[in-house]
């Protein structure tokens, strides 16, 4: 099996997809003669030709409102935003009509758009380049919302959004798009993962670390040196945000009765929040300390390297929480 | 034109007219109809008029002001009506309300009550016909307010772009709410600000419903030779409040009465088909008293409807999923 990048994984799933279904295009900045902004559509351009990948003018309302359009009168639309930064200016195509139309109109139109999102922060891109917003789509009914961690996944699941016949907001966690360490063993030729099922990506006994996307990658980190202590992390990656099924971080939780969950978006009102929330509602019995939670501080993302970091999760402040609550 | 054809459109611009009259005192004098409402009157001769001239499979899309457009691509009175009502029968199964009717079997795309952002469905609808290699056309209706949100301009620019199928049909009725075109738009005269996007333009008097259905014809058969996008600026006038509840306290003494007085666009057309065509009053009048009877035999079955079950909340927050929570 190939070893790929997250990239990789990514381009492949939307290579296959557009050769398998006429219907799927794509369309966004820079994504044609540029070769994407971050490469992802590299080559594209002179396989399936302008009309099916289409450079747009710098119109992140009309991209995302033309894709739902587009959707809605049968076609599979990707519409990639630059960053997801940028989706900001396009969060009424995309949550008031995207995410409405099906139940508002009763069922009778869908809109069957993937919006693709490259997200994170890290680079030093200052405070307006450099979010990881994912858990603000995920608070609407109506968008699916799914972000992957592993080559693998990524692939699977690009590959479940364009089929699904829900929008899906797909963000794709930057940091680890060209990162060695996450390279995978990704099957050539047509797989899903299921939208909505989260995954086990670590067996352990003491304590559960709920995460997905580049909080993964942290966690991981943290519980191979908490390893070394003699501490077992069990690892959930929910790699959906929306649906979101937490059966396997609750069941993991009975398990070992204390929970930190990471993630790279701010803290508050965050992931962290809803999984404590939802553990112990109906997991009260099992819980023996507080559920702590890892995320980006509550400051606007700075510039310099140093001061960005501090900010971030780290595998540290993932091992700190888990000793304040073993 | 044909006698037949005038005679339909009369029809049409009747049922509208005493549609909106019985909406009117269905929410004023009765509280049967609740939350926006929007009514048509005045500005009949501009849906009937252009939706007269599109051939079945062209698209139409407008925003919340929708009624006149539903009733005039063949919506059942007494399905719009009882969705106006909130009840199960509605287009919507009374979900979407007076801004949110539909009717894709006649490829009615639906009311849309954000300012501006159906210009960008509109702009997927023509795109995904233009993908398939079909000669449709995609008709959207906005006001003059709509001519300042962003979307507008996205819109616009990108479907001159890609060289798209879209009619854009400006309601220019003077005022956005209590708004007059003069407070709000730098540019006041309102078919520079199409041609702006270097397209095709031209004014109409949207008070006469055969020069409504000539220029239409004339944009839509430039637009399905590929001749791309095509702008018409209707002159209207919107004799009731923006919404109910609206005094119109911001409209000069004297405005409306010599709109209604003058141009009114029944009595435009009543006057041609008495004078031109050898109709009879007694020809008219049964018109008006089928119209009446129909109203009568929707408001009935609105009525009687039931209202919608509270299990269906959840159905169709994604397509084709029933009664499951999230
Ligand atoms: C984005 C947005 N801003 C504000 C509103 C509130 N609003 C509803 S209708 C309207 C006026 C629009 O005027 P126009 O486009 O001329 O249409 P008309 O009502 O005259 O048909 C406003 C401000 C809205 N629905 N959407
Ligand atoms: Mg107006």
């Amino acid at each position: 099996m190939p070893r790929l990048t997250l990239r990789e994984a990514i381009s492949e799933a939307l290579r296959e997809e557009m050769q398998r279904d006429p219907n799927v295009f794509i369309m966004g900045e820079e994504v044609g003669e540029w070769g994407g902004t971050y490469a992802v559509t590299k080559g594209f351009l002179e396989e399936f030709g302008e009309r099916r990948v289409r450079d747009t003018p710098i119109s992140e309302m009309v991209i995302a409102g033309a894709a739902t359009g587009a959707a809605m009168a049968g076609l599979r639309p990707v519409a990639e935003f630059m960053t997801i930064n940028f989706a900001f200016v396009a969060f009424d195509a995309i949550v008031n009509h995207a995410a409405k139309v099906s139940h508002m109109f009763n069922g009778e139109i869908k809109a069957p758009v993937v919006f693709r999102a490259p997200g994170g922060g890290g680079k030093q891109l200052g405070a307006t380049h450099s979010h990881t917003p994912d858990v603000i789509f995920a608070h609407f009914p109506g968008l699916k919302v799914v972000s992957p961690a592993t080559p693998y996944d990524a692939k699977g699941l690009m590959k479940a959004a364009i089929r699904d016949d829900a929008p899906v907001m797909f963000i794709e966690p930057v940091p680890l798009y060209t990162s060695p360490r996450v390279r995978d063993d990704v099957p050539d030729g047509d797989y899903i993962v299921p939208i909505g099922v989260s995954d086990i990506k670590r067996e352990g006994r003491d304590v559960t670390i709920v995460t997905y996307g580049e909080g993964l990658h942290t966690a991981l980190d943290a519980a191979n040196q908490l390893a070394k202590e003699g501490i077992e992390a069990e690892i959930i990656d929910l790699r959906s945000l929306q649906p979101l099924d937490l059966s396997k971080a609750l069941a993991s939780f009975k398990k070992t009765f204390k929970c930190v969950v990471v993630e790279f978006g701010h803290g508050t009102y965050g992931i962290g929040a809803e999984v404590a929330a939802q553990l112990q509602e109906k997991g009260f019995d099992y819980l023996d300390a507080p559920i702590k939670r890892v995320a980006q501080a509550q400051a606007p993302a700075p510039y310099a390297g140093a001061l960005e970091k501090s900010a971030l999760p780290n595998a540290e402040k993932v091992i700190a929480a888990v000793k304040e609550i073993l | 034109m044909e006698k037949a054809t005038l005679l339909e459109w009369y029809r049409q611009m009747v049922l509208i007219r005493r549609f909106e009259e019985r909406c009117d005192e269905l929410y004023q004098l009765e509280g049967k109809i609740k939350g926006f409402l929007h009514l048509y009157i005045g500005q009949e001769a501009v849906a009937v008029g252009s939706i007269g001239a599109r051939e079945s499979g062209d698209h139409v899309i407008t925003a919340y002001r929708d009624h006149g457009h539903a009733l005039t691509v063949g919506s059942d009175p007494g399905r719009v009506l009882a969705e106006l009502m909130g009840k199960a029968t509605g287009v919507t199964g009374g979900r979407g309300g007076s801004m949110h009717l539909v009717d894709t079997e006649r490829t009615f795309w639906g009311g849309y009550g954000i300012v501006g952002a159906h210009l960008s469905l509109a702009v997927g609808l023509a795109l995904a016909e233009d993908y398939k290699g079909t000669d449709r056309v995609c008709l959207v209706y906005f006001g003059d307010g709509s001519t300042n949100i962003g979307y507008y301009h996205e819109s616009l620019n990108l479907a001159k772009v890609w060289n798209l199928p879209v009619i854009f049909i400006l309601e220019n009725n003077k005022y956005g709410m209590g708004t007059s075109v003069e407070r709000a738009s730098a540019e006041t005269d309102l078919l520079k600000k199409g041609m702006a996007y270097n397209m095709p333009g031209r004014r109409v008097d949207g008070m006469n419903v055969i020069e409504v259905y000539e220029a239409t014809t004339a944009a839509i058969d430039a637009a399905r030779k590929g001749e791309g996008p095509q702008f018409l600026e209707m002159q209207t006038y919107r004799y009731e409040g923006h919404s109910i509840g609206d005094r119109t306290r911001y409209r000069p003494q004297g405005e409306l009465d010599q709109w209604r007085d003058e141009k009114d666009p029944i009595a435009t057309l009543q006057a041609v088909l008495l004078n031109d065509y050898d109709v009879t009053e007694d020809e008219l009048l049964a018109i008006q008293n089928e119209v009446m009877a129909e109203v009568d035999a929707a408001a009935k079955f609105a009525d009687e409807s039931p209202d919608p079950a509270l299990d269906s909340l959840y159905d169709h927050i994604y397509p084709g999923v029933i009664g499951e929570v999230n």
